[in-house]
């Protein structure tokens, strides 16, 4: 009896872990046939199908890839935007957050209800766009990290955080001749570093990935982000310029334009993958903090 | 009053300190709330959305008028039904099943690549998705190989919205179960231990103990979803759609963009755009309060 049920329970973790180990390599190939196909050899590309590994590996199309201006334009203003926005965005969400968590500040309520609403209610698309058009923000970097620079959802969770930090800290300070400036820089922000991590790289990440506000409000390729130059090269299946590029250097290297398209998306996506396994512990603390709010 | 004048004094400071962010809020939140009005107006270029002249529900009659509207909003609820019908088990399941696993390091290698999907864009997303159902991908490779002519699957309207009900929930499934692992770990263990006196194996502690203390939270879920139904998923449909595929997959947020930012008919859309957000608004103070009603205080907006 006891045996039996040993044996059905070797059997079930067999299953399961055979299982997770099915769902790893399922959620892992579609980013490894990228590797694949970008490392694949010339012209066989096109044959790739199931292809588990590539058969013969050049890194050609990544030399030629590297030689594409748009995409290093595209990752300066990627860069550009992302530390702007997180920068502008801790810097306005704390300092909205900190008066509101005070209970007795005068008209709390009506201030926390005015931030409320914009959560319920949005303008929409183009009163949006008519409004960073009338600010004369189109085709500037503005335009990528002012709106959306304040939201009501950080400001609550950082709101929560700062209620949080023990009171009597705030009073010996005061007591010491401290000002709200001085206790809100030097106590209350230094404790809060978690939170202020967890929402710098929410909104990060937020700006990494951006790519509809610079498709609305960019027009100049100088100014657009790696996002867009990727858009056209791998979803409108615009590889002519890079082909273009290439003819001009004078290379005999061989390439197809799928092999083109997976090799963009792999550089691309390797700072994310270089980074994300060591912040990613701070993504989920971060969601458990969204989830508990006062 | 005197308290006020006093509370005024102690907090200017920090009074001052809310003027930006509220400042923001007016122009960058309410300004755009009051510009839906463009919805009841003629937009003329010239004259801005104040100055031009008010034409009552004329882009609401145009939009009840125009056939493809409910093709596009029966496509958001159809998508939105699909991919929550099968989308919304998947990370309870995964949880459920992940809980099981009593290796740390495997079960911590599982989360983190199940998360990765997450944190990519849908345009990363897409344009690996476009090549893996592409003729020469790895899906017509196994199609020929069972013998049958490769399909252009991405230009196929039996089959697109498949593709992006599996594309969404690869891309959601491992994030989604976070919140459930969660709830696994708040569960009293001493409820297992006396499953297992009682007798019950693995799987029926999973049945009869895990499942059930779940609902509370799937409920939750599910209520919340609701609030969201007409949010087909922009990001996705955006970059993944083509016109061949219009027929199945155009919802109200492209149909918005294609209008609006396309085509300029900036009232029209705007129209579009404000039913949209008038339906949604309704759906999320419903399902608030039925999230409060059953007991979710803490997962509600407020």
């Amino acid at each position: 009896m006891v045996k039996n049920s040993r044996m059905s329970s070797r059997i079930a973790d067999f299953v399961l872990y055979t299982g997770m180990f099915l769902v790893m390599v399922a959620t892992l190939y579609p980013f490894w046939s990228q590797v694949v196909v970008s490392l694949q050899a010339g012209a066989s590309t096109y044959s790739t199908g199931m292809m588990l590994f590539p058969k013969r590996i050049t890194f050609e199309a990544y030399g030629l890839a590297l030689h594409y201006k748009p995409l290093w334009i595209g990752y300066g203003n990627t860069i550009l935007r992302t530390l702007m926005g997180v920068s502008l965005t801790l810097i306005i969400t704390s300092m909205t957050a900190y008066p509101l968590s005070k209970k007795d500040l005068p008209f709390n309520r009506a201030f926390t209800g005015y931030m409320l609403l914009t959560m319920l209610f949005t303008g929409g698309l183009i009163p949006n766009y008519l409004l960073i058009r009338s600010l004369g923000m189109l085709d500037t970097i503005w335009s990528l990290v002012i709106p959306g620079m304040l939201s009501a959802f950080n400001v609550l969770i950082m709101r929560n955080f700062f209620k949080s930090v023990p009171e009597s800290l705030e009073e010996s300070a005061t007591v010491d001749g401290a000002g709200h400036i001085r206790i809100f820089t030097s106590i209350i922000l230094p404790l809060s570093m978690p939170v202020l991590a967890t929402i710098a790289l929410w909104v990060g990440v937020g700006h990494w990935n951006a790519w509809f506000d610079s498709l609305i409000y960019i027009n100049d390729p100088r100014n657009q982000v790696l996002q867009v130059v990727l858009r056209k090269i791998i979803i409108e299946n615009d590889t002519s310029n890079m082909a273009a590029m290439i003819q001009k250097m004078n290379t005999h290297a061989e390439y197809t334009s799928r092999q083109l398209q997976s090799t963009v998306i792999m550089l691309s996506v390797i700072p994310m993958l270089i980074v994300y396994p060591f912040v990613q512990k701070y993504f989920v603390q971060g969601v458990m903090i969204g989830a508990i709010k006062g | 009053m005197k308290d006020r004048t006093k509370r005024f004094k102690k907090y200017r400071v920090l009074l001052a300190m809310l003027v930006p962010g509220l400042l923001y809020l007016t122009v960058f939140n309410y300004i755009p709330m009051y510009g839906v009005l463009l919805a009841f107006k003629e937009y003329k270029i010239t004259a801005g959305i104040m100055e031009s002249p008010w034409v009552g529900l004329k882009y609401f009659r145009k939009a009840f008028e125009d056939p493809h509207f409910f093709v596009v909003v029966k496509n958001t609820i159809i998508i939105s039904f699909y991919k929550l019908l099968f989308g919304f088990p998947v990370p309870i399941l995964f949880a459920v099943l992940l809980n099981e696993i009593r290796n740390r390091t495997f079960k911590k290698w599982v989360q983190t690549i199940s998360y990765l999907p997450h944190f990519m864009s849908w345009i990363v997303l897409s344009g690996i998705f476009i090549t893996i159902f592409s003729m020469e991908g790895p899906i017509n490779a196994i199609v020929k190989g069972m013998g049958h002519l490769p399909v252009i699957f991405m230009a196929d309207e039996r089959y697109f919205r498949t593709i992006l009900v599996s594309t969404s929930i690869f891309q959601s499934f491992g994030w989604g179960s976070i919140i459930f692992l969660a709830a696994i770990a708040s569960i009293d263990p001493q409820l297992g231990e006396a499953a297992i006196i009682d007798g019950a194996g693995r799987f029926k502690r999973m049945i009869y103990i895990t499942l059930p203390m779940l609902v509370p939270v799937m409920s939750i879920m599910l209520i919340l979803s609701m609030g969201t139904i007409l949010d087909a998923g922009f990001d996705q449909i955006f970059n993944m759609y083509n016109p061949q595929v219009y027929d199945v997959s155009d919802i109200i947020d492209t149909y918005v963009y294609r209008i609006g930012l396309i085509d300029a008919n900036y009232s029209y859309s705007t129209a579009v755009g404000l039913f949209k957000s008038v339906v949604a608004l309704i759906l999320i103070v419903g399902v608030n309060r039925s999230v409060k009603a059953i007991g979710g205080n803490e997962h509600t907006l407020w």
